[in-house]
C-alpha cells in the first residue's frame, strides 16, 4: 500500500511499468484468502486503468483504504453503504457532460446490493448509465460481523440466524438478485465465480465493450464468515458452482444466452462440508437430513431451470474453465 | 428589465446561468417547481446539462455528490421528507468537502403531515456541515443562488440555499433574471482540486481512525468559519455587477439608536418591514436578518446587538423540549457582551400558519411588558387545545 498519491501517472505509463495492470495492490489488511479480495483484484486487471470507482461500505472499501493508506491504484470513492449506484450515476452523468469515456465501476457487497442499497441500484439500471456494477458476494454482512442478508443461503448459519433447538439457521431463501437484475431488460447480466479467473476476465470485457448498465454478481467466499479454511476459497467457491448452488451464467436483455456447464454436479454435501456455517447440518438428526435435503433439491432445481448439465468434457466447463491459461480469453 | 416570474421559475434560470453540467431532480412539494422549471430548459435546448430524475432525495444527493466527485458542477433542490430522507448523504457530501449546491424550499416535516411552509427541515440538518444561507425575497434568492456557487467552489463546502416554501417559491414577482455576461463574470468554469481522474487516482472518502478524526473535523469546523469571508465577498463582488445587495452574513435595517431589535431569517423579514411601516406608532426596532445561519456569524451578531435593550428572536422551527433554535444560538453569541440584551424567544408561522402584520405591535408589546421569554410559539392559540397540554 502507498501514501494516498498527489502525482499524476500516465496511463501509457502504468501499463509499460507493470505486466500487467494492477488496480488493486497488494498489501491490503482483508483477511487471508478472503474472495472478494481476490475477484476485486481480478475485476480491476481486466477492466484496467480508465476507468473510476464507487465503492459501497463494506470489507472491500474498509480493508483497502485505512487513512492515509489506500491500495488502490485506480480513482476511487466511498461514500455510503446504501447509494452506490446513485453515486455511480452520478459520476458517470458527469463523465458524460465532459465528454470522456473513462468507464465508471460501482462495486457493493451482498448486503450492499440485494438489501440496503437495492433502491439505488435499481434506479440505475432503470435510466441507463453506463456503469458495471459488480457485487461481491459473501453472503452475509461480513464487515460488520457476519450477519445474516437476503443473500445468506437457507439454513446458513450467520450471528443472526444462528442455529438452536428452535431454527436451523435461516429460515428463508437466497433472493434470486440476478433475476431481479435481468428483469431490469438491461444489456449485459452475468454471475461468476472468485473460482474461475478467465471467465472473471472475459465477463468483465464483456460488460465494459457494452454502452449502458451492466452487472456482475461475483460469489466471493469469506473464510472468516463462512468458516473455512483461508487456503481453501478457491475449492470451496469452485464447489459451489460444480454442485449447482451457484450457477454461472449469462443474461442478455433479460434472456438467458449462457451458462457455464456442469461436467458432472458435485453432491452439495461436498460444498457444504468444509463450511462451518453448515456444521449443524452433519449432526444426527431428521431437520438437519430434510434440510440438506432440500439444498440438494435447490441446487437440483438450478440445474434444471438453467440447462447445467453438460455433455461432453468440455475445456469450458466447470471441471475445465480454471485451467484456461491466465488471460488467455479474448472476448471483447 | 424586471420580469414577472414565480420564484422557482427564477431559481430555475439563476441555476441554468451557472451553467451546471448535471442537475438531479425528484419531486416534493414546494420545491416541484424548480426542478420542473429546469427540465424544461434542458428540453428547450436552452441548458446543456445531464439531467437525472432519479428514484429518491436520497439518490439525487448522491448524483450531486458523484458528479462533483467526478469534475462536474452539479445542483439538486428538495424540501421537508426529501431533505431529511438525503441527511445521511448531506453530513457525507460535507465531510467529503464536496463543492455543491441545492435549494431547501422550506416546509414542515411530519407529523404532523404539512405541505406548507417552515424551516423545520434545513434546521434539522444544521449540523451536517453545509452553508445555509436563507433569503428574505425571491430576488435575494436568486442572486444568493449564484453567490453560492462561486462560494462553494472557494471554499470547498456545500451551499444550501433556503427559501421559503409557498410564501416564496410559488409567488409570481417582479424580479431582475441576471444576464449570461454578469454570471460569466463572476462565476468562472467549475474547478476542483481534488477530482476523480485515472490520469492521476486519488483514493476518497477513506476509513480514518480516531488518530486523524479529531483534525478533519477541525479542519471542517474551521472551513465553515472562515467561509464567512467568502460569503461577504461573493455579496459585495455580485453587488458592485449586479447593483444589489442584501448583507453578507446578516443585514441590519432600522434606527441606529433603537433598543429594540427583532432578528429573524427567511420571508418574514418582508412582513416585518411593511408592518413597521403600517404601524408608525409602534417603539422604533431594528430589523436584523439572518441570512447566514451556518456559518453562524457570531462576531457580525455581536456588533448589529450592541446596544440594544431587546432582542426578539423569530423562528420557524423548534427543538421540542429545548426550546428555539436560532434563539439559543443568538443567546449563546450575546452572552459574551457586556451589556447582552434580554432576548425573546418566539416560533411563529409553523406549517404554513399566516403571519399578519399586526403580529408586529403585538411582538413588541410582549418584548417590553414582561421578562424575556425563554422561548414560546407566539402564534399558538393554546385555548384550543386540551387543558392539560396547554
Ligand atoms: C446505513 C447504514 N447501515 C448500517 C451500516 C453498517 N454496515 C457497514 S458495512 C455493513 C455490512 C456490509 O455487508 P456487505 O454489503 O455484504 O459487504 P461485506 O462486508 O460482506 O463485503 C453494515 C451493516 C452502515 N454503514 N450504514
Ligand atoms: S471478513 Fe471475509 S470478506 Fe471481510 S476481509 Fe475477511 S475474508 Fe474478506
Ligand atoms: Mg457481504
Amino acid at each position: 500500500m502507498s501514501t494516498v498519491s498527489e502525482t499524476t501517472i500516465p496511463i501509457a505509463e502504468l501499463r509499460r511499468s507493470q505486466l500487467r495492470f494492477r488496480g488493486l495492490e497488494a498489501g491490503h489488511r482483508a483477511c487471508q484468502g478472503c474472495g472478494q479480495a481476490l475477484a476485486a483484484r481480478l475485476v480491476t486487471e481486466a477492466a484496467g486503468p480508465d476507468v473510476m470507482i464507487a465503492n459501497a461500505t463494506g470489507c472491500l472499501e474498509i480493508f483497502t483504504t485505512p487513512w492515509p493508506q489506500s491500495a488502490w491504484r485506480l480513482p476511487w470513492m466511498h461514500s455510503l453503504f446504501e447509494n452506490t449506484g446513485a453515486l455511480a450515476s452520478g459520476m458517470e452523468a458527469a463523465l458524460k457532460a465532459q465528454g470522456k469515456s473513462t468507464k465508471v465501476l460501482a462495486f457493493g457487497g451482498d448486503g450492499g446490493t440485494f438489501d440496503i442499497g437495492f433502491q439505488a441500484l435499481s434506479g440505475m439500471l432503470e435510466r441507463g448509465h453506463n456503469v458495471l456494477y459488480v457485487c461481491y458476494d459473501n453472503e452475509a454482512y461480513m464487515n460488520t460481523g457476519i450477519q445474516r442478508s437476503s443473500s445468506t443461503p437457507h439454513a446458513a448459519v450467520t450471528t443472526t440466524s444462528p442455529s438452536g433447538k428452535a431454527r436451523m439457521g435461516k429460515r428463508h431463501l437466497k433472493k434470486d438478485i440476478i433475476s431481479i437484475i435481468a428483469a431490469h431488460h438491461i444489456p449485459y447480466a452475468a454471475t461468476a465465480s472468485a473460482a474461475y479467473p478467465s471467465d472473471i476476465r472475459k465477463k468483465v470485457r464483456r460488460a465494459l465493450a457494452i454502452e449502458g448498465p451492466t452487472f456482475l454478481l461475483i460469489h466471493s467466499p469469506c473464510p472468516l464468515g463462512w468458516g473455512h479454511d483461508g487456503s481453501q476459497t478457491v475449492e470451496v467457491a469452485r464447489l459451489a458452482v460444480q454442485c449447482g448452488l451457484f450457477p454461472l451464467i449469462e443474461l442478455e436483455r433479460g434472456e438467458l444466452t449462457s451458462v457455464m456447464p456442469l461436467r458432472s454436479a458435485r453432491p452439495v454435501k461436498d460444498y457444504l462440508k468444509p463450511q462451518q456455517r453448515f456444521r449443524h447440518l452433519f449432526q444426527d438428526d431428521t431437520r438437519a437430513a430434510q434440510e440438506l435435503e432440500h439444498l440438494q433439491a435447490l441446487a437440483d432445481h438450478n440445474i434444471e431451470v438453467y440447462g447445467l448439465r453438460g455433455t461432453n468434457a468440455d475445456p469450458l466447463d466447470s471441471d475445465g474453465a480454471d485451467t484456461v491459461r491466465r488471460g488467455g480469453m479474448r472476448w471483447a | 428589465m424586471p420580469q414577472a416570474l414565480e420564484g422557482s421559475q427564477a431559481i430555475a434560470q439563476a441555476v441554468a446561468l451557472c451553467r451546471p453540467e448535471v442537475v438531479a431532480a425528484y419531486p416534493i412539494t414546494p420545491q416541484t417547481h424548480i426542478v420542473e422549471n429546469i427540465a424544461k430548459l434542458v428540453a428547450d435546448g436552452k441548458l446543456n446539462c445531464e439531467m437525472v430524475s432519479v428514484e429518491s432525495e436520497f439518490s439525487a444527493a448522491s448524483v450531486v455528490l458523484g458528479a462533483v466527485a467526478a469534475g462536474s458542477r452539479a445542483y439538486t433542490a428538495s424540501a421537508s421528507q426529501g431533505i431529511l430522507l438525503m441527511a445521511e448523504v448531506l453530513y457525507n457530501i460535507a465531510g467529503l468537502r464536496i463543492p455543491a449546491v441545492m435549494t431547501c424550499a422550506n416546509r414542515a416535516v411530519a407529523a404532523p403531515l404539512s405541505i406548507w411552509n417552515d424551516q423545520q427541515d434545513s434546521m434539522a440538518v444544521r449540523d451536517a456541515g453545509w452553508i445555509q444561507l436563507y433569503c428574505a425575497d425571491n430576488q435575494e434568492a436568486v442572486d444568493t443562488t449564484i453567490q453560492a456557487f462561486r462560494i462553494a467552489e472557494r471554499c470547498e463546502l456545500p451551499v444550501m440555499v433556503c427559501m421559503d416554501g409557498f410564501t416564496l417559491t410559488h409567488t409570481l414577482e417582479p424580479l431582475e433574471v441576471p444576464s449570461q455576461e454578469q454570471v460569466d463574470g463572476f462565476l468562472p468554469p467549475f474547478s476542483f482540486a481534488r477530482t476523480l481522474d485515472p490520469r492521476s487516482p486519488i483514493s476518497v472518502g477513506t476509513l480514518v481512525d480516531p488518530n486523524y478524526y479529531s483534525e478533519a473535523r477541525h479542519s471542517h469546523h474551521h472551513a465553515l468559519l472562515r467561509a464567512q469571508e467568502e460569503i461577504i465577498a461573493a455579496a459585495d463582488d455580485w453587488g458592485q455587477l449586479s447593483g444589489r445587495h442584501y448583507g453578507g452574513l446578516l443585514q441590519v435595517d432600522g434606527p441606529e439608536d433603537a433598543r429594540l431589535g427583532i432578528l429573524t431569517l427567511g420571508s418574514v423579514l418582508g412582513t416585518l418591514a411593511d408592518a413597521r411601516e403600517e404601524y408608525p406608532e409602534a417603539p422604533a426596532a431594528k430589523l436584523i436578518k439572518l441570512r447566514s445561519f451556518r456559518p453562524f456569524p457570531v462576531e457580525a451578531l455581536q456588533q448589529a446587538c450592541a446596544g440594544l435593550s431587546d432582542l426578539i428572536v423569530l423562528e420557524r422551527a423548534l427543538s421540542p423540549g429545548g426550546g428555539g433554535i436560532v434563539g439559543a444560538e443568538v443567546r449563546a453569541a450575546l452572552s459574551e457582551l457586556p451589556d447582552a440584551p434580554r432576548v425573546h424567544n418566539f416560533a411563529v408561522g409553523l406549517g404554513g400558519r399566516d403571519v399578519p402584520l399586526d403580529i408586529y405591535p403585538r411582538l413588541l408589546a410582549a418584548a417590553q411588558s414582561s421578562g424575556p421569554t425563554r422561548f414560546a410559539i407566539f402564534d399558538a392559540e393554546l385555548d384550543r387545545l386540551p387543558e392539560g397540554d396547554r
